[in-house]
């Protein structure tokens, strides 16, 4: 017999479940329903709402002998208590025999669903939320049909709160469950909304300034037994049963968050299918049951009024709407005859299928190795491809005696879902570890935090590696205890970010943690285990992919190395300013936006392929329109190497066309032969290119398994509105180290030498301007304006002031800042945030 | 006989150590350091008997003895939230006897191995609780708190917090989230306060009352203490009498005595003013059932209200004479209810509002008979399903009033 295994008997069934485990959750594995509202399988249990009251028998003890009382039957006595009991809040024991349909039992359903609609307002027909209501739905289940209330006697109360300006309270719906407000304090630490006054005047109120800040508020419209929290984005936007659920993944999320897009036909757009909203879809191994606000609310660009829908050709100075094949054919003939000084630049917001398609119309069709991100600013996909987390971890199982390390990244604003699941790790007693510039978010949680000055990123990353090798009993400073920690941990997952860094130094640190995870450590490393390995904090949702096929000027799709190497990303800018370069085919990206590259230099020809007539888009000669990912269906591979499928959720807009269909009509021109009839296709044949892959198609991709907690469907009142995985949890290809022997990495010397006194950084913000977001006009009030963070004796040299307004110039750009002197930057560091990415430390000055 | 708890009204000035130590004040707790091990002392409160005097009469020594042993973060908590309708027996202790509550907390400590003692009083209490502060200023300067109290290696703080007035705060998990700094609402128990209590530490939460009745104990021993009272209450209890009734004011009374002599003895309550008759009394404040004439022989002690449907609780004595309208006085303490739920489970909430909604209808002489039925409905569908005992009490004031007397419910029913 298993020992952490308990038999208890539920409605005359038999179930073994673990130790510890609730009456209720119990019951939902033999699919024994027990409703709830205030319980959420994903918090800590009260027992406020008294809807889940079953009746609880325990058998009788002797109490001398400690012998089980027998009836004259022979069967165990068991003692029923006083009362029912919260099946909520009771954990389960051996012999435990639960009722759940005795007349008590059904009574108390009966009445405390009378008790809740006695102050709950009869709007079904208006709510948001009917139709996947837990609370009608019980109230048909279990509710008593009739109403004993006189109407007259009901209370009223607001109905248009706003907590924040993302979501909306309706005080007459709710039933004062808490779920909102435990979210917000248990799961994500903002304890920013909470319960005021008492009795039936029990309310919420946020705590904050502005209202309900935090980055997480919208799940808690998901699991809101009642329609009392809605977002302004879905608020009275369509009804339940109208929605068709698209599931899809976060278009930023680089931690690959699954999500759902309801979508609906509408007589407003044309008889269109818009988006309404976006809702979580669960992956256990992913997101949970949780997505950020950034990811729920992001949508709107792809319904922008201001999308591109037609081909425009520069005639005679000005950009001209023509026909696909006139834009085509020009292309195609201006990228050949330019085929010696070509090159390729693309975001890493794309799919899988379009970045191969690019990649294979540059080296087939065209020749040229001269391929890169247009932002590259982390290297390590490469080293990620020997030592990444291994393939079947998830961050879930990460707990006491595990180590996560932290390098230069503030998760909290680049992947919330990472801060999120590394924060709980931490709590389920994972030694924590973080090593940053400044302090960050995670900070609190960690078990060691080391802040390096400027420049000493790399010498202290190494120090950490340095004193990991050496076998310590007693450490002699916290760096050493850290290390021992590290090498000793079961399990060792590092994060690594590139805040402050320059791409070469990125490609240093990531060798650097490499080589810490091949370390061994009793003749075990850490490398290639399960629950193990390394993260890169991509910037965005597929900077994985990327990698992986092949946007790189020395790596071919694959990892293949090339034989000679292309221009990276700088030298590519630096070949357009001295017309090194001819022509430049930009996908998905704004150069010129970013402050990447200041004009078209010295180009014959400038092709960009995008969603909106972006800064580098207005300086092209061709523009070519790309469909959203919400137009067509794709594959996405996140940080953790989970390759994951999107579905297409809407009509595609105008004669837009996916992004890797005009990379394979263009190379159709150069002879490349048909375009593939689908993206599921295309993956086939990448799939046979790329060893990672192999073995992977659209079928497999979209396999799913039984998730715990249950949600989804007729559960809509345990785990909330967010969307059962029906559609695919993807699947993580295996690091090198898994199955080969990896060596050390051979890591240059060298650290970067400051060359100001006060250097610049810029950090990270969640909602910082960019192609994506500028669209979303419900996150507008939220882009995160220039800031200068200072610290207070700094700010008095130069200065400046907290709150101020200043001009600064960096990077040859003169820029409009906020002054933000409140103890988020360290004695002689800037920092930048609210401006697209520039690498490393910058020189600044004051205008 | 001579006062045991209410001392202060045989000793002028018994509030100052000075006057306190000079009638053997704080010998009880040498007596207790000195002669008896921790666990030596919760015997003796546990042979003694002594049950809760906040209303639930739950054995303290019992209590206490909950406690895990051993050193470690332990609390000891007073509870003076004292806001029960008709009572007002603890603001005395604290105003005029506070050494003997003190006393009284300090050997808990002892018994248990708490280092430190909070005394949450109702916000009400400022006054009170700043004359209790002195006391407590008193006995950190005379070496009675802090650290080797009399000289022994027994250490103990003690400090004074006020509620915000809230009636659920007097239940006692309610009281030590409101304690924490947390919303005044209780917790579902398990976990309970004695193994996670304030700041989810071992607890122990006593009345003001019950820890005045420990140093005596000490003093006399168990025997003295059980040869007062009745077969299941023990020792003295102070009563809380109030309404119609000629000499309201507290009284303290060793269990047993019947209503009838509290109510007309001279010595006592001095029977009902104006020659006015006997209706009914509420023996626990708002919390308990009315009890009428025909139980007016039953001993004032924790058993002896059971065959009347009615507990004798904290003792607040609440006498009413002929001329209460029943559902009047239904109708108030419903209101009071309604008030002072905290909101947290759902039958309480939504219950004690629907109630008032109800009681304030046929008072008013609108309500139906479908009214007086759903009333009766709703308040039975409250009792044992909420998450503490509010829910419980909530429902008194209805099934009392409509057990004796559902004629004057029935009078103002619309015709």
């Amino acid at each position: 017999m298993n020992d952490d295994l308990v038999k208890l008997t539920i409605d005359g069934i038999e179930v073994d479940v673990p130790k510890g485990t609730l009456v209720v959750d119990a019951a939902k594995k033999i699919h024994v329903d027990i409703p709830v509202f205030c319980y959420h399988p994903k918090l800590e249990p009260v027992g406020m709402c008294r809807m889940c009251l079953v009746e609880i028998g325990l058998p009788m003890r002797d109490r001398g002998t400690g012998e089980l009382l027998l009836d004259d039957d022979g069967s165990p006595k068991l003692n029923f208590g006083r009362g029912l009991q919260t099946g909520c809040t009771v954990r389960v024991s051996e012999g435990m025999v639960v009722r759940t349909t005795t007349e008590p039992v059904k009574e108390v359903r009966e009445d405390v669903i009378s008790f809740l609609l006695s102050s709950h307002p009869l709007d079904c027909p208006i709510c948001d939320k009917g139709g996947e209501c837990p609370l009608q739905n019980l109230t048909m289940e279990y509710g008593p049909g009739v109403s004993q209330m006189d109407y007259s006697l009901k209370m009223h109360n607001e109905k248009q709160v706003p907590l924040g300006d993302l979501i909306y309270l309706d005080r007459e719906r709710c039933i004062q469950c808490a779920r909102c407000i435990r979210f917000q304090e248990e799961i994500v630490d903002d304890p920013v909304i909470q319960f005021h006054n008492r009795g039936r005047a029990l309310e919420i109120v946020t705590m904050s300034e502005p209202g309900f800040d935090s980055y997480w508020s919208g799940n808690t419209t998901d699991i809101c037994p009642v329609g009392a929290l809605t977002s302004s984005d879905f608020r009275f936007g369509a009804r339940p049963w109208e929605l068709t659920p698209v599931p899809s993944l976060s278009p930023h999320s680089p931690a690959g968050a699954n999500i759902v897009m309801s979508t609906r036909r509408e007589a407003k757009s044309g008889g269109r299918s818009v988006i309404k909203r976006i809702v979580p879809r669960q992956n256990e191994w992913v997101n949970e049951i949780w997505i950020s606000d950034r990811d729920r609310f992001v949508h709107h660009f792809a319904d922008a009024p201001d999308r591109l829908q037609k081909p425009l050709i520069r005639k005679n100075g000005e950009l001209t709407e023509v026909s696909w094949d006139e834009a085509l054919d020009l292309v195609a003939e201006k990228l050949q005859a330019h085929s010696t000084a070509v090159a390729g630049l693309s975001g890493d917001r794309l799919s899988n299928e379009d970045l191969y398609a690019f990649q294979h119309l540059f080296r087939r069709g065209l020749g040229s190795n001269n391929l890169d991100l247009a932002n590259r600013r982390l290297a390590g996909g490469d080293v990620t491809a020997q030592v990444g987390l291994a393939s079947g971890s998830n961050l879930q199982d990460l707990g006491a005696g595990d180590a996560i390390l932290v390098v230069a990244s503030d998760l909290h604003e680049e992947e919330p879902i990472w801060w999120l699941r590394v924060k709980q790790a931490s709590e389920r007693g994972a030694t924590l570890v973080v090593l940053n510039l400044r302090p960050t978010r995670l900070d609190k949680y960690a078990d060691y935090v080391f802040r390096y000055a400027p420049g000493e990123a790399i010498v202290t990353v190494r120090q950490l590696v340095n004193a990991a090798k050496v076998e310590t009993d007693t450490a002699v400073d916290q760096l050493t205890a850290a290390a021992d920690t590290l090498i000793k941990a079961n399990n060792l997952v590092a994060f690594y970010g590139y805040e402050g860094l320059t791409y070469t130094e990125t490609d240093t640190l990531a060798k650097l943690l490499a080589n810490l995870l091949l370390l061994k450590n009793e003749d075990k490393a850490h490398a290639g285990q399960i629950n193990s390995g390394l993260i890169p904090v991509w910037p965005h949702n597929n900077s994985q992919g990327a990698w992986d096929m092949g946007i790189h000027p020395a790596l071919a799709a694959g990892y293949q190395p090339v034989e000679a190497s292309g221009m990276d990303a700088a030298t590519i800018y630096e070949a357009v300013h001295n017309g090194g370069l001819k022509a430049l085919y930009v996908m998905g990206a704004d150069p010129v936006g970013d402050g990447r590259m200041p004009n078209r230099g010295q180009l014959d020809f400038l092709v960009v392929q995008e969603l909106f007539l972006t800064e580098t888009a207005k300086l092209a000669d061709v523009v070519l329109p790309a469909q959203s990912w919400a137009e067509r269906e794709g594959t996405f591979t996140s940080g953790e190497r989970r390759v994951q499928r999107y579905y297409q959720a809407i009509s595609p807009l105008g004669e837009c066309r996916p992004d890797w269909q005009i990379a394979a009509q263009i190379g159709e021109r150069l002879d490349m032969g048909k375009p593939a009839f689908a993206a599921s296709l295309l993956f086939r044949d990448l799939a046979k290119v790329v060893p990672q892959y192999k073995g992977m198609d659209y079928r497999s991709l979209a396999k799913v398994a039984e998730q715990w907690p249950l949600v989804g469907g007729d559960d809509v009142y345990y785990g909330g509105t967010s969307y059962k995985n029906e559609a695919g949890l993807g699947q993580q290809w295996a690091a090198a180290a898994e199955t080969d022997e990896v060596g050390l990495f051979e890591v240059a010397d060298g650290d970067t030498a400051v060359t100001t006194n006060l250097p610049l950084v810029r950090i990270a913000a969640l909602y910082t301007p960019g192609t994506l977001i500028n669209h979303t006009p419900m996150l507008a009030d939220r882009l995160a304006a220039p800031t200068l963070h200072l610290y207070a004796d700094d700010a008095q040299i130069i200065g400046l002031q907290d709150g101020g307004e200043t001009v600064i110039q960096v990077n040859g750009r003169s820029l409009s800042v906020q002054v933000c002197v409140n103890g988020h930057a360290p004695a002689g560091l800037a920092l930048l945030s609210g401006v697209p990415w520039f690498p490393g430390m910058a020189e600044f000055e004051i205008l | 006989m001579a006062y045991i708890l209410l001392r202060h009204r045989d000793i002028e000035n018994l509030h100052k150590l000075d006057v306190y130590r000079e009638h053997g004040g704080y010998e009880a707790l040498q007596k207790a350091i000195d002669e008896y091990t921790p666990a030596e002392v919760i015997d003796i409160v546990k042979a003694s008997q002594l049950r809760g005097r906040g209303g639930a009469g739950f054995p303290t020594g019992l209590k206490w003895s909950f406690i895990p042993k051993g050193p470690g973060e332990k609390y000891i908590t007073i509870n003076s939230d004292e806001s029960e309708m008709g009572t007002f027996k603890d603001r005395e202790l604290l105003e005029y006897n506070p050494h003997q509550v003190i006393e009284g907390a300090l050997i808990a400590a002892y018994a248990v191995g708490a280092p430190q003692i909070y005394n949450y009083m109702r916000g009400e209490f400022m006054d009170i609780g700043y004359h209790f502060e002195e006391a407590i200023l008193e006995c950190y300067a005379a070496g009675l708190l802090g650290e080797n109290i009399l000289g022994s290696d027994f250490s103990c703080d003690m400090s004074a917090y006020y509620g915000a007035g809230a009636y659920i705060c007097g239940e006692e998990t309610a009281l030590l989230n409101s304690l924490m700094g947390e919303l005044g609402q209780p917790w579902a128990k398990p976990p309970f306060p004695a193994i996670e209590g304030l700041y989810f530490k071992p607890t122990v939460v006593n009345n003001t009352e019950t820890l005045a009745n420990v140093p005596p104990i000490i003093t006399n021993g168990a025997e003295w203490y059980t040869s007062m009272g009745t077969e299941k209450s023990k020792g003295p209890k102070i009563v809380c009498l109030s309404g119609h009734i000629n000499k309201p004011g507290n009284y303290e009374i060793v269990m047993g005595m019947t209503f009838r002599e509290l109510l007309f003895s001279g010595e006592y309550g001095g029977g009902i003013p104006n020659g006015k008759e006997f209706k009914g009394l509420l023996p626990s404040g708002g919390s308990g059932p009315v009890i009428t004439a025909d139980a007016l022989d039953a001993p004032i002690s924790y058993e002896g209200l059971d065959v009347y449907g009615s507990v004798m609780g904290s003792a607040s004595v609440v006498v009413m004479d002929e001329t209460v309208d029943m559902v009047w006085a239904a109708m108030k303490m419903e209101h009071f209810f309604k008030h002072e739920s905290c909101g947290k489970c759902t039958p309480c909430r939504e219950g004690t509002y629907w109630m008032d909604q109800l009681l304030h209808r046929i008072y008013e002489g609108e309500g139906t008979l479908q009214d007086l039925d759903v009333l009766k409905s709703v308040a039975n569908r409250i009792g044992g399903r909420t998450l503490c005992a509010l829910g419980d009490f909530a429902i008194n004031p209805v099934l009392g009033t409509v057990r004796h007397f559902s004629n004057e419910y029935e009078a103002k029913i619309k015709k």
